[in-house]
């Protein structure tokens, strides 16, 4: 037996909800990055999958979308992470709970 | 493409991320983060985007897994402290996962197998991304240009 | 040889937009100048100028090498279903002759204008408008779509707006600018009505499309008769932007702008636009003719008479020297419309040509003048200038021969023999033919006047205090005086080069056609005007001492008609007293109703409602008011309720916007 596209895109499906998991329950900031940056892996997968599976075309159109993918998310983390060293500059924290500038 | 490895690779990836976002110390979730790259790394390489997923691991495991390990040194004091768990997160992820399996496995244009393909070479890619991809190219470059200004200017001390 | 020119004029075609988009960005880079910056802002746009010129002049030498020759270049703006809209450029000798003319004439006119508004505190923007209008205006002439055509149309008319309200903080500047653009919108209007219509019937806008467009067999033949319709539409834009009757209000009110300004846009430019446009989309006009002759074009051909002769009479009776100028080029505008509607389409932009230079001649000269008069613009206070300022007196002399059409010397009476050649030979009526020559007297006549009160003479008023302009403005006029009798060369019967060039026909050399019967009734028409300007204005500016309001010979003999061309026929007055009234009083009775009949209306409601409302206050209070608390009560609890979703916790925000992406998927794989 040989794999399906369906297979792969599970897998993204799966990988895609553990980051949102770590996203949504943790408290420490970086890992809501890791939890963004396992998000942006499982996209990541998708375009490649999707790429293989498809019927070829001229340019390696889906392989093009993950390398500039992948420079925006290391761009992402990057600010993220600079980001977190402002914040925890700031409230001594990284907890994300104590954040709530944002309260309406 | 086997059945078998995709069986290993994918348990390998799912668990490792798992780990990664559950894992009480955050240093150990950080390493765990880097091993489930490398789990998506060979997913990369059984597809065929082996030039991918050699980006995959310099770039992430050699530069993002690393910032973030710099990081949890850097907000050391802070670590250690009570950290409160969102079981809530935990359906609104498993609702996400069911809902998302339920439409892939409903379309049945999904089910297919994977055609035989040229090898793509890193001769390829290079063309590609010196002609049709030439404009997304020097975009990425001011954007990570940017990015790194930015956050040089974000962790810079504050002036008092 | 042959191939090098092949290979140019290519060049030339994938590189035509380059002739306007050259002086946009000036424009653009300009603008973002400082104030202070006036060097550079001059420099950046005389450069433009020069760099379209240059690219106008490779523009125009392929053009030289085949009869009729027509290069397009298309391309596809956007798509709209199975539509697609395309737009492209065109280069055949219309637009090679005009873009040449514009360019060259803007060129000497970028350079009076560095003299002229050397005072002005807003010297930067006066150039980048400038520029801006070049742009535009080169884009109109080689635009290969009624669609982009009208892009530009309005640009200019956007640029003659700036332009003409440049010195904003004259009310009459602000005034006469608005009039100007709602006067052109007017016909803007009727302008564009005719380009849907045209794009209902023929599917394209593009003029020349490889036998596919709008102007070529298989497109006309799907017009039928709604052609007339649509080419009377764009006529009506035509008389907005070129000032014929009854849309010619605002040119003379144009004159508000700076003078390089009204020699640029409103005489040399702008106003030739619309007779530009005629040609250019001549085919519509002549489909079906019969012996040359069509309903839409015996509607351009009177209209082109009425305005001729009306602007030529109340040049007669004008006293400020730029609104005589002004009326001069409403006068010659009605004229090319008559040749164009007559079917001398060559002749009609013959004359365009020519008239671009000498009337921007005259209107720089009057620059000059006013300018060495200190900003004064009353022709009765003026006189006896030739001493003070001979330069500026012998070109203008050189453009006022050119304007009358005097025959042999001057590019303006070879183009205009043509004219009423053409004109001579319409066949339905012989009154347009005499009608002009008429009209013809009547400009040497009004030129002769103004040169005696302005140049001749003793000097009055401001007059003894005038002096010569400087270097960079005189040496503009001189160009243009040289351009305009040089021009002759390829104008003459002779020799006609020109006209051959605008027809697509080979050209022969042959002296004997120099002379012609029409010479010999021009030169009749135009010395019997000077000759009558002469003895009629004999003794004015003869007078000793400052008489600035001195009685004008003709308001002595006929004070009524003097008074009714003084006041510019009342067309003014008319629209005050019959569109603008009626806008008016249209405007007073919607007030008049919304105060009081509307108003009642909504008071009696209102009196119908307190009524209720005294009614149910005794309801209210005692059954109402309880619950309402318990309302009250209700909502405050809801809205802490809501306020608590807004905690300021990212991670509750992101987890509703994961329930959300979830509940949008499940809406999708159910639907599919």
């Amino acid at each position: 037996m040989t794999t399906t596209l369906q297979a792969f895109l599970i897998v993204s499906a799966g990988l895609f909800s553990i980051g949102l998991l770590a996203a949504l329950s943790r408290r420490h900031a970086i890992f809501i990055l890791i939890g963004i940056e396992l998000m942006l892996a499982a996209a990541n997968l998708n375009f490649i999958a999707f790429w293989r599976f498809a019927p070829q075309p001229h340019q390696p159109t889906g392989v093009m979308f993950a390398i500039f993918s992948i420079a925006i998310s290391a761009a992402e983390a990057a600010i993220g992470l600079a980001m977190v060293i402002a914040v925890y500059r700031h409230y001594h924290t990284t907890n994300v709970d104590q954040f709530d500038q944002l309260k309406g | 493409m086997s059945s078998a490895a995709f069986v290993i690779i994918a348990i390998f990836t799912l668990a490792a991320a798992l780990a990664a976002a559950t894992l009480q110390k955050l240093m150990h979730a950080a390493l765990s983060f880097a091993v489930a790259l490398v789990g998506l790394a060979a997913f990369f390489f059984l597809l065929g985007a082996e030039f991918v997923g050699l980006a995959l691991v310099f770039i992430y495991i050699g530069a993002v897994a690393v910032l973030i390990v710099f990081t949890i040194l850097l907000t050391r004091r802070d670590v250690g402290k009570n950290r409160g768990f969102n079981w809530a997160g935990v359906l609104i992820a498993l609702a996400v996962f069911g809902g998302l399996t339920w439409s892939i496995l409903k379309t049945q244009s999904l089910s297919i197998l994977a055609p035989h393909i040229r090898a793509l070479t890193v001769k390829r890619i290079g063309e590609a991304l010196m002609t049709g991809y030439v404009w997304p190219l020097q975009c990425v470059g001011v954007l990570l240009t940017a990015a790194l200004i930015g956050a040089l200017i974000l962790v810079m001390e504050e002036k008092r | 040889m042959l191939s090098v020119s092949k290979g140019m004029s290519r060049w030339v075609m994938h590189y035509l937009c380059l002739i306007p988009a050259v002086p946009f960005a000036a424009s653009l880079i300009i603008l973002s100048l400082p104030n202070a910056r006036r060097g550079s802002a001059a420099a950046l746009a005389v450069t433009g100028q020069v760099a379209a010129l240059a690219l106008s002049v490779l523009a125009f030498l392929p053009t030289l090498q085949t009869n009729g020759f027509r290069a397009v270049q298309n391309f596809t703006w956007f798509a709209f279903g199975d539509n697609a809209l395309r737009i492209g450029f065109v280069l055949d000798p219309l637009a090679a002759a005009m873009a040449l003319m514009i360019s060259l004439v803007g060129l000497c006119i970028f350079v009076f204008s560095i003299g002229y508004m050397a005072e002005d505190k807003n010297f930067v923007r006066f150039f980048a408008y400038l520029s801006f209008f070049s742009g535009a205006m080169l884009g109109v002439v080689i635009a290969n779509s009624l669609l982009l055509l009208f892009i530009f149309w309005e640009l200019v008319g956007l640029a003659s707006y700036l332009l003409i309200g440049f010195w904003i903080e004259r009310p009459s500047a602000a005034a006469a600018a608005k009039k100007a653009f709602i006067t052109t919108r007017i016909g803007d209007m009727g302008f564009f009505l005719g380009i849907l219509w045209l794009y209902n019937r023929s599917g394209t806008l593009l003029f020349y499309d490889s036998g596919k467009g709008c102007l070529e067999s298989a497109g006309l033949a799907m017009l039928g008769a709604s052609a007339t319709f649509i080419a009377l539409l764009i006529f009506f834009g035509a008389v907005g932007k070129s000032g014929q009757f009854p849309l010619h209000v605002w040119l003379p009110d144009a004159m508000e702008g700076p003078t390089p300004v009204s020699a640029l846009i409103h005489a040399a430019t702008m106003v030739a636009a619309g007779v530009f446009l005629l040609a250019r989309v001549y085919p519509l006009f002549s489909l079906g003719a019969v012996n040359g002759v069509t309903s839409s074009l015996t509607v351009v051909v009177w209209i082109g008479v009425t305005t001729a002769l009306m602007a030529a009479l109340i040049a007669i009776a004008q006293a400020d020297i730029k609104r005589i100028l002004a009326y001069s080029t409403v006068s010659q505008l009605g004229l090319m419309m008559v040749s164009l509607g007559v079917g001398g389409v060559a002749a009609g932009i013959m004359h365009l040509l020519a008239h671009g230079f000498f009337k921007a001649l005259l209107f720089l000269g009057s620059g000059s003048v006013i300018h060495g008069c200190h900003g004064e613009q009353d022709i009765r206070n003026m006189g006896g200038l030739r001493r003070f300022m001979p330069v500026t007196f012998v070109t203008y002399a050189i453009g006022m021969m050119a304007l009358s059409g005097f025959p042999l010397l001057f590019s303006g009476g070879w183009t205009k023999e043509e004219i009423l050649h053409d004109i001579g030979h319409w066949p339905p009526s012989r009154a347009p033919y005499y009608l002009m020559l008429a009209g013809v007297v009547l400009t040497a006549l009004y030129m002769t006047r103004q040169i005696i009160y302005v140049f001749l003479g003793k000097p009055r008023a401001v007059a003894e205090h005038a002096h010569e302009s400087a270097r960079v403005m005189t040496m503009p006029l001189i160009v243009l005086a040289l351009g305009a009798i040089l021009l002759s060369v390829v104008l003459t019967p002779a020799w006609p080069w020109l006209y051959a060039y605008l027809s697509g026909e080979s050209v022969h050399f042959e002296i004997a056609r120099l002379i012609q019967p029409m010479l010999f009734v021009s030169l009749v028409l135009v010395s019997a005007g000077i000759g009558v300007g002469f003895w009629m204005y004999r003794k004015a500016g003869m007078q000793d001492g400052d008489r600035p309001s001195e009685i004008d010979p003709l308001e002595y003999a006929q004070p009524a008609l003097f008074r009714f061309l003084a006041n510019k026929m009342w067309v003014d007055e008319l629209y005050a007293h019959t569109v603008i009234a009626f806008s008016w009083m249209a405007a007073r009775l919607s007030d008049w109703l919304d105060r009081y009949f509307w108003d009642g209306l909504v008071r009696g409601f209102g009196a119908i409602g307190q009524l209720f409302a005294t009614f149910t206050t005794g309801v209210d209070e005692r059954g109402i008011n309880a619950g309402a608390d318990e309302t009250t009560v209700a909502a405050r609890g809801l809205g802490r309720l809501m306020s608590a979703a807004h905690s300021g916790q990212i991670q509750v925000y992101l987890g509703v916007i994961a329930i959300g992406m979830l509940a949008l998927l499940l809406l999708y794989a159910w639907l599919a």
